[in-house]
């Protein structure tokens, strides 16, 4: 109880923040014509978007909130699957939100096994936020046909865009090197591979020197005072190797990142209460809407404050989605919005303030 | 080789007293592969094996005495049964009117086992490993099944909605096998790991329970444990 107690109070730091920065953002919006219109794709009309990056101001004019939904794992078995079901939960809930985000965040592992028939399903059910949503690619939409039905539905996986003078950036960052080719595997068997968390073959993530390249690009002409947000699916830093909680690369580009002085990376991938900093660069983990990952037996971030076991008793225990509410400063806030928990406020200066390990459950 | 020395051995040991049985000759006598000693004591017979290192001590045969055959038989397959132990030093005793034989591995005090049946039970307990090939046997028998309960744990054949084990419990976590049986608050009763088991096979993976004798529970049981070792047993614990 007196944990439930101090989650209340945490979130009424900000309780009123969405519903101010709602009204501000509709008349920055239209003053400066970067609000949404189209439902269409949204990582096309970023990359269209970060040709105006110029425009774009070096400190954020208006505070605003968006949520995400991530990890879906949907499997071509209709709309009845529990996954599925879990998917529309969460899309119900955001539409539900008032103020509404004025985006959605797709953090990727929208598909389970990587089919057209999931992705499509997938596709459908978010068609139904009303928010405009952008979408980011994750290693179970990838390995069935290297991101073709993904890109087909949703487009270039590497892409960035401004918006009210923050800088957001969206990676691929689930590239491993080939382990199909020698061994000639059917697709299928290059999706299962991969598929399988604890695959003791399994092949580390990067992002690559392509995308690194990109990013760094990509990077050259901000200032250094541009807060920046960056989406990967894998955790941009090195957690947990065996199951894939990690980044090869990772500290290549913590490198093209550490200049600036605001950057928030946020992840999907780990399907848990997941925070860490790494000099001034902070990382929130995302919430799976289909099931929890347990902790790591080891690497856990000090900075992550650990959610309790999940109660294998009630399907939705430890899934959800949540809200990132973009502060004056560029900083982030991060709020978990579990489905049978209180809503987990992350802020930025809860993770700042923070210099000794929390103690979490045991597993 | 092992196999063709004790074949031998015992020919020589039964032959040996076979001929000696009935025989006047009351001098120590010296085999190829053992020897007889005569004892300080007059009321036991000391037969030494041909390592050196393994002694029966039958009790009841008088110094110089031939040994009544069955006696003889005794003394013979349990000094074959005690050349099994290569590394040991055993000394054994027979005593004269029980059945019961008396074994000491190693200068440790003597134990009593019923026959000859039960003396691996003692000699592999000492502090030496356990031979080779029988590790390796073990092993690879535990193998096998941890290998089965793996693949079932990552198959979503074992349910029915394409959901596996291993999506929420990667590399078992989250298992905590250590922990049961425990009372479950859910089902208001005490529960076995394997009822668990059953339980995510119902729900998350909506696919049949298993009979808790069917190969694919124990198999489960088995690599879900495996993946425990040398963790502290706490029965009970939440």
């Amino acid at each position: 109880m007196s944990k439930n107690k101090k989650r209340n109070s945490s979130l009424s730091e900000y309780p009123s923040l969405s519903e101010l920065n709602r009204r501000e953002f509709l008349k920055t919006a239209v003053a400066t014509g970067i609000i949404v219109v189209s439902s269409g794709c949204a990582s096309q009309y970023a990359q269209n978007l970060t040709e105006q990056r110029e425009a774009a101001a070096t400190t954020i004019a208006n505070e605003f909130m968006f949520a995400y939904i991530s990890d879906s794992h949907l499997l071509a078995r209709g709309k009845e699957h529990r996954f599925a079901k879990s998917l529309i939960k969460a899309v119900e809930d955001v539409n539900a939100m008032d103020p509404q985000p004025d985006f959605v965040f797709y953090g990727g592992d929208l598909a389970q096994l990587g089919l057209r028939d999931e992705l499509s399903l997938g596709k459908e059910i978010l068609a139904e936020l009303k928010p405009k949503v952008y979408m980011m690619v994750g290693e179970h939409d990838w390995y069935y046909d290297m991101g073709e039905a993904w890109r087909e539905f949703f487009g270039n996986p590497t892409y960035s865009f401004d918006y009210k003078g923050v800088h957001f950036i969206v990676l691929n960052s689930v590239i491993v090197e080939d382990y199909w080719t020698q061994s000639k595997m059917a697709p299928m068997e290059r999706m299962l591979f991969m598929a399988q968390l604890d695959n003791p073959k399994g092949k580390p993530f990067t992002v690559g020197e392509e995308q690194r390249a990109w990013l760094s690009n990509d990077l050259a002409t901000l200032r250094k005072d541009t807060p920046i947000v960056v989406f990967s699916h894998s955790p941009l830093y090195k957690y947990y190797k065996p199951w894939n909680f990690w980044t090869d690369d990772a500290d290549e580009v913590q490198k093209l990142l550490s200049p600036f002085s605001a950057v928030t990376v946020i992840h999907g991938h780990t399907h848990q209460v997941l925070t860490n900093k790494i000099g001034n660069i902070i990382f929130h983990g995302l919430l799976s809407t289909a099931w929890p990952w347990p902790y790591a037996p080891q690497g856990i971030p000090k900075y992550t404050i650990q959610m309790d076991r999940a109660d294998p008793f009630n399907q939705l225990d430890g899934t959800g989605w949540g809200k990132i509410d973009t502060l004056s400063n560029g900083n982030i806030n991060m709020t978990y919005m579990p489905w049978t928990r209180n809503p987990l406020p992350v802020s930025y200066e809860k993770v700042v303030a923070i210099t000794e390990p929390v103690h979490g459950p045991s597993y | 080789m092992k196999i063709i020395h004790s074949l031998f051995f015992i020919l020589f040991v039964t032959l040996f007293l076979i001929i000696n049985y009935g025989s006047d000759d009351r001098n120590v006598v010296n085999a190829r592969d053992m020897a007889i000693q005569q004892p300080a004591e007059k009321s036991v017979q000391i037969v030494t094996a041909c390592d050196g290192r393994k002694k029966v001590i039958a009790e009841g045969c008088y110094e110089g005495e031939v040994m009544p055959e069955t006696k003889a038989r005794q003394v013979a397959q349990l000094l074959m049964s005690l050349m099994e132990f290569c590394e040991d030093e055993i000394t054994a005793k027979l005593p004269e009117s029980e059945s019961t034989i008396y074994v000491s591995v190693n200068g440790l005090p003597f134990e009593r086992v019923r026959d000859i049946e039960e003396l691996p039970l003692i000699l592999v307990h000492g502090d030496k490993p356990h031979p080779e090939r029988q590790q390796r046997i073990w092993k690879a028998e535990m193998d096998r099944l941890i290998a089965e309960g793996y693949e079932l744990f990552h198959d979503p054949a074992l349910g029915g909605n394409g959901v596996s084990c291993d999506m929420c419990h990667p590399d078992a976590s989250n298992t905590h096998p250590e922990t049961y049986p425990k009372y479950q608050t859910q089902t208001g009763k005490v529960a076995l790991l394997r009822d668990m088991i059953n339980w995510c096979i119902q729900n998350p993976l909506e696919g049949a329970v298993l009979a808790d004798d069917d190969l694919r529970m124990k198999a489960l049981e088995t690599y879900i444990i495996s993946t425990r070792s040398g963790k502290t047993l706490e029965p009970g614990k939440h």
